[in-house]
C-alpha cells in the first residue's frame, strides 16, 4: 500500500494529534512507523501507514472517508492497529464507511479514538460491514471524546458477520465530555462456534441523549454471545437500551446485560430482548435501572468518603 | 479506685420505626482498646445497633445518647463519624463493580495520610489472601461470600480505626477460617483499635475481654464473656415463648 506519513509540521496534524490525546490516544503510536495506524480529519487522510499483513485502502469523498481494511489470511498482527477519526472545527458533517475483513486464521486488534474536542455542531456518520472470516479474531475499541459543548449527533452503525470458529469483541466507551446525541446501532450474524461480545459504556450529562440498539442473531451451532451495557445517566440525560439476542441453532448461548445508573432527573429505559427458535438454544438476559446503591454509597462513606465522592467512585467503577 | 477509660458510651438508646422500638433503652459501655461482643439471637437488635451507631440512613435515634471519644455523635454524618475513627463491616459486605481490592483497601487510608501498596498487601496477607491474586480484582461478583469477607475486613485494617464495629464476621466463614478471624481481632486490638463485634459465635466471644446479651432490643446484662455466652445459651428464654418483654439485669 501507498503509505501517507504524518506531518508533524501541519497545523491540521498538530490539532488532530492535540484531540487525539484529549481523547485518551498516545499520540506517539501515530508517528511510529512501526505500527499500523490511520489519522483521518474531516475528510482528509492525514497519514496512513500499514503493517505487513495488512492491506489498507482509502478514498476520500465529500464529506468524509471510504476505508477498506483487510487482515490476510493467517495473518496474526501482533500489535494493535491505531485509528484516529475525529474533526477540530466546530462544525460540519463527517462521513465515514468502513469495511473491515479478517481473513481465514487472522487475528487484529483495532484501537480506534473518534474525537470531537470542539463540536457545538457536527454530525459524525459511521458506516462499517465488517466481516470475520472462519477462525479469525477482531477485536475493536472504540473511545470517543466530544468535548464539553454536546453539540454533536454521533451515528454510528454497523452490521458484522462472523464465520465459523470466529471471534469478535467490541468495547465501546464515551466516558468523559459530554455526549450530545448518539444512536448506535450494531447488529451481528454469528455463524458456527462464534464468539461475539459487545460492550457499550457511556456518561451522559446535561441534556445528552444515548440510544443503544444491539442485536445478535445466534446463527451457528454453539455460537455464543454477550451484550453488556453500562449506561450512568445524570441531570437531565434520557437514554434508551434495546438489546437483542436471538437463538436460531442448537447449543447457541447468549446473554444480555444491561445495569444503568440514574441521578437527578435523568430517564433511562432498557429493553432486554431475547427470541429462541430453536429448542437447543438458550439466551438469557437481565437489566437494571436505578440510582446508585446505598449500601455501596454507605459503605465508602463509613471509609471517610464524602458522600458526593462515594458515588463517583461507584459510576467510575460500573464504567471502568 | 481503677479509671475505666470508655471510647464508646450508649445511655438509654431508643430507636423507632413503624411504631416499633427496634431499640428500647440500649445502655453500653465499650472500653479503649477492649474487645466487646454483642451476644443475642436474630432479630435481637444487634444489627441495628451497629447500623445506629455508624449512623446509617434509617437509623436515626430519637432518644438518648451516643458518647464517643468523649463527644456526643448525634448529629454527625456517617463519613464524619467515620473521620472521627469509627467503622463499620458489614455481614454482608456491598459488591462493587469495577473497583479493585487495591483500590478499595486504599479508599480508608485516606484519612490516615494514605498507605503504600506494600502495606495494602500486607493486609491482605493477614486476612489470608494472596496479593498477587487479589489486589487486581475486582471487590465484586467474581469473588465469593467468604472471600468479600475478608477483603471488607482487610479494608478495616488498612484504616486503622478507634472503634471497628463487625457485623458476624464469621457468617459464612468455615470453622478454620473462624480461628482467623479470631486472630484478626486480636491483631485490631493490638494495633490501637477496639472492636465492637457482633456474633454467634462461642470462639469470637471467648476472645472478647467482655460481652453484652442482647434482647428484643435492650442490653440484658455485660460482663465476663464466657459466663454470658453460657447464660444466652443454657438459660436465655427463647423469644417466641416468652410472654412479656425481658428485663434488664
Amino acid at each position: 500500500m501507498t503509505q501517507i506519513k504524518l506531518n508533524a509540521l501541519s497545523r491540521e496534524t498538530e490539532d488532530i494529534t492535540a484531540a487525539y490525546t484529549a481523547a485518551g490516544g498516545d499520540a506517539a503510536v501515530l508517528h511510529d512507523h512501526g505500527l499500523a495506524s490511520l489519522v483521518v480529519s474531516g475528510n482528509k487522510v492525514l497519514s496512513a501507514n500499514g503493517t505487513e499483513g495488512i492491506v489498507l485502502e482509502k478514498n476520500e469523498t465529500e464529506h468524509g472517508v471510504d476505508i477498506k481494511l483487510t487482515i490476510k489470511k493467517g495473518y496474526k498482527i501482533p500489535l494493535p492497529v491505531h485509528l484516529c477519526f475525529g474533526m477540530v472545527p466546530k462544525d460540519g458533517l463527517q462521513e465515514i464507511k468502513m469495511d473491515f475483513v479478517a481473513e481465514e486464521d487472522s487475528a487484529v486488534e483495532l484501537i480506534a479514538h473518534c474525537t470531537f474536542p470542539n463540536a457545538e455542531k457536527v454530525i459524525h456518520k459511521m458506516e462499517a460491514e465488517m466481516l470475520i472470516g472462519k477462525n479469525a479474531s477482531l477485536k475493536y475499541t472504540e473511545t470517543h471524546f466530544h468535548g464539553p459543548y454536546g453539540g454533536i449527533q454521533v451515528l454510528p452503525k454497523a452490521h458484522v458477520t462472523i464465520e465459523e470458529g470466529g471471534s469478535y469483541y467490541t468495547n465501546f466507551s464515551l466516558l468523559s465530555g459530554r455526549v450530545g446525541y448518539l444512536e448506535f446501532d450494531y447488529s451481528v450474524d454469528a455463524g458456527k462456534d462464534s464468539i461475539c461480545e459487545m460492550v457499550t459504556k457511556v456518561y451522559g450529562k446535561a441534556d445528552d441523549i444515548i440510544k443503544i440498539f444491539e442485536r445478535i442473531s445466534l446463527n451457528g451451532e454453539n455460537a455464543r454471545s454477550v451484550i453488556k451495557s453500562r449506561l450512568a445517566i445524570t441531570d437531565n440525560a434520557e437514554s434508551i437500551f434495546r438489546g437483542i439476542t436471538e437463538g436460531h441453532a442448537p447449543r447457541a448461548r447468549g446473554h444480555v446485560d444491561c445495569m444503568e445508573v440514574i441521578q437527578g432527573n435523568a430517564k433511562a429505559e432498557a429493553v432486554p430482548i431475547v427470541r429462541v427458535d430453536n429448542p437447543l438454544a438458550k439466551v438469557t438476559h437481565e437489566a437494571a435501572i436505578g440510582c446508585v446503591d446505598k449500601k455501596e454509597v454507605e459503605t465508602l462513606m463509613a471509609r471517610g468518603l464524602e458522600e458526593d465522592d462515594a458515588i463517583d467512585i461507584i459510576v467510575k467503577g460500573m464504567l471502568a | 479506685m481503677l479509671e475505666v477509660s470508655y471510647i464508646l458510651s450508649l445511655k438509654n438508646l431508643i430507636l423507632s420505626r413503624d411504631g416499633k422500638k427496634l431499640l428500647r433503652g440500649v445502655n453500653l459501655e465499650v472500653g479503649d482498646r477492649e474487645i466487646h461482643s454483642i451476644i443475642g439471637a436474630n432479630g435481637a437488635g444487634k444489627s441495628t445497633l451497629a447500623y445506629t451507631l455508624m449512623g446509617l440512613q434509617g437509623y436515626e435515634y430519637e432518644e438518648g445518647s451516643i458518647i464517643f471519644n468523649g463527644e456526643d455523635i448525634a448529629a454527625l454524618s456517617i463519613t464524619e463519624r467515620a473521620k472521627k475513627g469509627i467503622t463499620l463491616a458489614w455481614q454482608e459486605p456491598a459488591r462493587f463493580e469495577g473497583l479493585k481490592v487495591r483500590d478499595y483497601l486504599a479508599i480508608g487510608a485516606k484519612g490516615n495520610g494514605g498507605i503504600t501498596e506494600e502495606e495494602i498487601k500486607e493486609a491482605l496477607r493477614k486476612v489470608d489472601l494472596k496479593p498477587e491474586k487479589y489486589l487486581d480484582r475486582e471487590v465484586g461478583e467474581a469473588l465469593s461470600g467468604g472471600e468479600r469477607k475478608r477483603i471488607e475486613l482487610a479494608s478495616i485494617i488498612t484504616m486503622k480505626p478507634k472503634l471497628a464495629i463487625l457485623d458476624e464476621p464469621d457468617s459464612g466463614i468455615d470453622v478454620v477460617s473462624l480461628k482467623e478471624i479470631v486472630s484478626l481481632i486480636r491483631a485490631l486490638k493490638e494495633n490501637g483499635s477496639s472492636v465492637l463485634v457482633i456474633t454467634h459465635r462461642e470462639e469470637i466471644a471467648a476472645a472478647s475481654d467482655k460481652a453484652s446479651l442482647m434482647c428484643e432490643g435492650a442490653i440484658l446484662r455485660s460482663g465476663d464473656p464466657l459466663e454470658i455466652s453460657e447464660f444466652f445459651k443454657n438459660r436465655c428464654i427463647p423469644c417466641d415463648n416468652r410472654v412479656s418483654p425481658p428485663q434488664v439485669v
